[in-house]
Formats: structure tokens, sequence, C-alpha cells
């Protein structure tokens, strides 16, 4: 028995802050002070609050400590565990009150959330099996193979309504008994971890801080569709996540969880591990079924539905990595459980990866029909520096944008898309009075073109296109009937592609030009961009009564485009000037004015 | 995605050659471990050569054209060795609302190559990347294994200099 536990955030950005040192460091320390029996320290996944990275808990007492370096740990060790003294400038400071310190489940980070595909994120140490056993983990699945028939399993995830958390909204149970009706001498289970959405990484949370979930919740779809063999499809970019996937398979097979008559039931299931290689397509269903097949990722055309013919030919069941999380708690706590959490027609809870301009930066979960607001507001903590909220993204390259107006719409599959936005996978980008909504369209459609597989015409050719005016709004050079063609295009390649990515592509576009059309009009009619982002619409100019003569900006500038006698007001020649801002950042007087 | 194909001539080694000879041992008949073939080639020698991805066609029984379609059209793939220092910085959406494309800029000035490009001397290469999952530290950027978070433009210069 240990007195303590040290619990230290091994997900990928407190990894990239160094928390793998850190561990290091507080192990040695440790035993250093003849510890090492009475403390442990645990190597976790993902607490969420990446923002405050690198992230550590000490229990019993439930410290939260924050941004910890590696300097700081003999102190931690010395005060802490030797001497039962926290470290209080090191605590996150939410959760220190004057009386007391506040368990972290009272901060406003956490109290929204409610935790069921990341339950174990962040509480116990992936790479070991036991841990997962001991909260809970295999009783779904022997649950399944022992006292539910496959019919059952499949009802029960009808009923709970979860529907596919990848972004179409599909709902899983009906997917699942589509394959199941079919008859085939093989059958497949497959998991989309290809997570190409730039800004989501809940995928990526998931199996780094609990992969026997997905192992668990994938054999149980392969008992209910009548599955043996399955594949994980992830990104080769996440490497810590595939480390852990592999030694979480290896595991459970020698346990008996995974590979010939599971449970003595009879039923064998098998797992690979199958790497990407970078392709925002793959992340469509049939073209990472294509991929797995050693091809291009081209999507196919449906139908066939993978139900029928998926991969290898074969019947098979796809769903996203926060899809299969899911399943083991529904299975554990019932249909009724689920179904109790979020709205009429969307169930549960949705993982939300929340980055841009905001403070809690960071992986929450919120039931189903939480609004905007709450999130923006209460759990991340508002826009940083005083700054004003204009929109937020969701959806990435496939999605569009929630302006200030909308906040308070409650958020959920179908109030997404009745305001033209959708779920996506859940990366909410927030963006503030700097942003320009052009430049943003403008970016993920410069995504687009670069990932489009090129074989269909309207996504391969009309993307870029699409691309050229956006470039000509953002150069100044378009006229107000560019913004007719605009839209005409984005609905002739949105009715016209053949898979998900090139209908959705034109999204981004669609969505800025319904809500901020003034933003393009100031492009195109003022010639202005009023975040004063787009470079070819802006110019820099010397307010005279502030400036004072330094020669500071005439000195850096990198063109000498700034004249002007010492103690003079300067000016700048605008036709050599390359608008580089350099002269904004030297001037110590504010006398230089973007606009 | 335009790929920059190398021009420099590709050596190999009896060590190198024997690691890729085994896999493509263990994988022959297999299809669909073709990316398997070509991401451990690539961990071999870097990027993929040509002659290697004829090496690759031929031990796997399948047509050169299939390879270099593969290899062309996922962007983990390199047709052109990387520099010693690998600068990745990422574009992802967080990280480009956070001013990544002016990172991308200084980067670009300071060593005076382009994205995707390799400095003459083969010490840096430069490109812009995908999402890397570390949204909570936009702007990001890698060199090699190294990764720094919440950077801006100014801080470009005195990170490359830890790399001279």
């Amino acid at each position: 028995m240990y007195r303590s536990h040290v619990l230290v955030c091994g997900g990928t950005g407190c990894t990239s802050s160094n928390s793998q040192k850190i561990i290091e460091t507080m192990e040695a320390e440790i035993k250093a002070k003849g510890l090492e029996n009475e403390v442990q320290v645990i190597r976790t996944g993902c607490f969420g609050l990446c923002a405050l990275g690198p992230i550590m808990i000490v229990y019993p007492e439930g410290c939260f400590y924050s941004e910890v370096k590696v300097e700081d740990v003999p102190e931690i060790v010395e005060e802490h565990l030797l001497k039962g003294r926290m470290v209080k400038r090191l605590l996150y400071k939410e959760t220190v009150t004057p009386q007391k310190i506040k368990g972290l489940n009272d901060t406003d980070f956490y109290k929204k959330q409610k935790r069921v595909a990341l339950r174990n994120c962040g509480v116990i140490n992936p790479e070991d099996i036991n841990e997962y056993i001991a909260y809970d983990g295999y009783q779904a699945l022997a649950k399944c193979l022992t006292e539910y028939t496959p019919e059952q399993v499949i009802q029960i995830v009808k009923d709970s309504g979860l529907r596919g958390r990848g972004g179409g909204g599909f709902p899983t149970g009906l997917k699942w008994s589509f394959t199941a009706a079919n008859k085939a001498d093989q059958k497949y289970v497959v998991c989309n971890a290809d997570e190409g959405d730039p800004g989501a990484f809940m995928d990526r949370s998931v199996l780094e801080g609990d992969p026997h979930c997905i192992i668990e919740a994938m054999t149980i779809c392969g008992y209910a569709t009548g599955a043996t063999e399955g594949y994980i499809y992830v990104r080769a970019e996440y490497p810590i996540a595939v480390a852990r996937l592999q030694i979480a398979i290896n595991q459970a097979k020698d346990l008996g969880l995974l590979g010939k008559n599971i449970f003595d039931s009879g039923f064998d299931f098998d797992l690979h591990v199958k790497l990407g290689a970078g392709a925002f397509v793959c992340g469509e269903e049939t073209a990472l079924m294509t991929s797995i097949e050693g091809n291009r990722g081209e999507p196919r055309p449906r139908p066939p539905y993978p139900a029928v013919k998926g991969l290898f030919g074969k019947p098979t069941t796809e769903n996203n990595v926060e899809t299969f999380a899911n399943i083991p708690t529904i299975i554990r706590e019932g249909a009724e459980y689920f179904a109790s959490m979020g709205t009429e027609k969307s169930k549960g809870t949705k993982v939300f990866a929340l980055g841009g301009k905001i403070k809690n930066t960071g992986l929450v979960e919120i039931p189903m029909g939480t609004t905007l607001r709450e999130i923006i507001e209460e759990i991340g903590g508002g826009i940083p520096n005083g700054k004003k909220f204009k929109a937020a993204q969701t959806g990435g390259p496939s999605g569009g944008c929630i302006p200030a107006h909308l906040m308070d719409t409650p958020i959920d599959y179908d109030n997404l898309t009745a305001i033209g936005c959708m779920m996506g996978s859940g990366g909410l980008i927030v963006m503030d009075e700097d942003n320009c909504m052009v430049d943003i369209a403008k970016f993920f459609l410069d995504f687009t073109v670069d990932e489009s597989c090129g074989k269909c015409t309207p996504c391969r050719i009309g993307t870029k296109r699409l691309r050229e005016m956006l470039d000509k709004i953002t150069d100044g050079k378009a006229t107000l009937e560019d913004l007719d063609k605009l839209e005409e295009l984005c609905n002739y390649i949105k009715e016209n592609s053949l898979c998900g990515l090139g209908q959705t592509a034109p999204n981004p576009v669609l969505a800025t030009l319904k809500f901020f059309r003034d933003e393009y009009i100031a492009h195109v009619v003022d010639k202005k961009c009023p975040a004063g982002v787009c470079k070819k619409l802006l110019s820099y100019t010397i307010a005279e009564d502030k400036c004072k003569g330094c020669t500071a900006c005439a000195r850096k500038c990198p063109v000498g485009a700034i004249s002007g006698a010492i103690k003079q007001p300067h000016t700048i020649d605008t036709t050599k000037c390359i608008k580089c801002g350099v002269c904004v950042d030297t001037c110590k007087f504010d006398a230089v004015i973007k606009k | 995605m335009l790929k920059k194909i190398s021009k420099i001539p590709f050596t190999d080694s009896p060590e190198q050659a024997a690691k890729l000879d085994a896999v493509i041992a263990e994988c022959t008949g297999d299809v669909s471990m073709l990316m398997h073939v070509m991401q451990v080639a690539q961990d071999i020698y870097g990027y993929l050569p040509f002659e290697i991805q004829q090496k690759i066609a031929d031990g796997m029984n399948v047509p050169l054209e299939k390879v270099y379609g593969v290899a062309t059209f996922y962007a983990q793939f390199a047709l052109a060795p990387k520099g010693k220092y690998a600068i990745s910085v990422c574009l992802g959406t967080a990280c480009y609302v956070k001013g990544a494309q002016e990172i991308l800029d200084e980067l670009s000035a300071q060593l005076g190559i382009e994205a995707e490009e390799c400095t003459a001397d083969g010490k840096y290469s430069l490109t812009a990347c995908r999402c890397i999952g570390a949204c909570g530290l936009a702007p990001v950027m890698t060199i090699n294994d190294d990764v720094y978070g919440k950077i801006t433009a100014a801080d470009v210069k005195g990170i490359l200099a830890k790399y001279e």
C-alpha cells in the first residue's frame, strides 16, 4: 500500500511541455528520500486542462499543481511528500480559497462537465490493464458475452440513443443492426481514429488515456454484429496513442480478454492497429477502408454501404473513437442512464476540444444541450486580453461558425445543423475581433484544396476555384457580383461531390458569408479588412502628433520605406512598404497606425 | 499535395538494405501491408527515393506506379531528404488563429528557404504540418523531437540559435 499517489499527465500536450522529464525527476527524488515504498508516481492520460500543463495531482489530498517545471520537483517532494506541506505557489489558483483547498470538480472548468467518454482519462494508468479492470473495465464485455444475445446488445445501443460522434451523427445502434443483418463468412469492425480535423484532439486523448475502453467496445461491437476481426486506423502523428494501444492489446490478449474463446463464451475476436500516413480524406469511412487495404485513400461511391460491402469487400461496421468510448458505460449502466443525459434527439455527452482565443484551452465533456455561452464563458474562462468574442468555429474544414448572437443555442446535432453549422468531431476554435472571417474561410479552403484526393471533379477543381475567388476578395480585386458567384459555386460543389469531404468543403465559406457578410462587403466595396489581417488591404501611416522622430522605425524597416529627420515626424512611403509590421512593433509611442 | 522530388544522389548502406529486405520478406504477398513497408522504409532512410520505391515494388510484387501513387497521396511520405534539423510549424486551426503563419514567415526569412524546402547545406528543412494535437500549447513548432509551444515570431531567432 502506498500512502500517496502522484498522478502526472502524460497526454501529448503535457508531454510536449516536458512531463516525461518531470516523472523521471520525481521518481529519482522520491528514491533519494527513501520514499519509494510510500509514494507511487503514475503517468496518466489527459486531464483536459491543457492550457495549464504540465499538470500533476497528489492524492489523497487531491492537490492540483499546474504549470509544473522540472526545477519545481525537488520542492514538491521535499515539502509536500516528505513534510506534508502543500507547495502553495504551484497550486491551480482556481482551487485555492482562503479557508481551504477546493476539489477539482468544484472549479469552473470541471463543474459543468460530465465525463462518460473521458471517465478514465487522467484517472488511471493507461498502460496497466489492472487499473482499467479496477474501474469496472471489461465488465460490460462480460455482461454482453454471458448474459445478452447479440440482438439484445444492439437493442440496448439503439435505446440509448447514441449517435456517431465523428461528425455525421448517424444512430449507432441502427448502424450495427445493418451489419448484423448481412450474412457473410467474415465481417469486420473498424475504429476510425484518423482524427484529421485540425484543432480536435479528443480521440487522441481517449486512446492515450483509456485505450482499453476502445478494445472493450470494439469487441462488444464484434459480438453484436457477428465480426471476429477488427482494425483500429490511427494517425501516425499520434505516436503515444499508437504505443499505448499496442500495449493494451497485448495485455488484453495475455488475460484472454481478446483472442480465442473470450470468457469461455466461444466468441473469438482479434484486433490489428493500422497506421495512417497523413491524409484528411481517410477520415471518410470508405476512404479509410481503401487505405487499410493498402491503396491511395480515395473514397468509394455509396451504395454499396460498408454494412454490405466494406473492408476487403466484407460487411463492416465503422465507428469513431469517441462513439466506441461511450459503449462500455451504456452496457454497464443501462440505456436509460445514458438517455437521461442530453436533449430529445441528441443523447449523452459530447467532448469538445477548446482552442484558439480562449483562456482554458483543453478538453471538455459536457451533456448535449449545453449552450455555447456556458462552454466559452464559464468552462472556458472567456476570451483573454479583454478582447471581444467574434465567433466559434465547429466542425473544422467541414463545419461552420457560430456568431455571438447565437451563443445561447443549446448545442446538439440538430440545432447546429439548423443554423448551418455542424457538430463535426468536436473541435471548437474560438475567434476574437482580431480574426478576419474571410481569412479563416481561406485558411480552411487552403486545407481542403490540399487534402482533396482528386478523384471527383467538383471537389478537385471546384475547391481550387473557390480558393482563387477568396484570394481575389482578400486582394481587394473582387466585385459584389463575385460574392454571388462564390455562393453559387459553393452550392454546386456541395451537391455534386462524391464524398463527405467535397460535400462539406464549402461550409466554412457559406457560414461566414451568412453571418459575416458585412465583413466580405468591407473587403469588396471599401477595400478594407476590418480585423486588420489581410495584408494587401492594409496601410501603415505615422501619426504626426505622436511621432517623436526617434528614427527607431526607420532603422528597422527592411525596405527603407520610412524617412524623416531626427526629432521630426517621419513618413511611410506606401509604394515601398511591404506591410511587415516591424515599425508597429518597434515604435514605443504607438505612432504607427495600421488600418 | 505537391511534393518536391530530391535531386540529391541516393546512397544505401548494407545495414539499411538488410533491414528493408527483412520487412519486405515479412510482408510480401499481402498488399494491405504496403503502407507499413513504406513507413518502415522511410524510418530507415528518412525519405523514399525512387530506388527504394522500385525495390519495394519489386519485393511486394506490385507495379511501381502503385508505390509512387501511395507515396504521393499521403502527406507523411517524403520524396526528398529532410535536413539535420527538421523544423515543422503546426498550421492547425488553433495554431493558425494564434499567429502560426507569422512564425512560419519568420522562420522562412531567418533560414532563407520556403516551406517544404531544405537549406543548401542540408542543415535545416522547413515544413508546415497538420495539427499535431497539442492545441493547448498553440502556436506550436517542432524541431526534430523537441516541441516549442506558446511561441511568438520574436522567439524564433533565439530558438534557432540552439541548433547552430
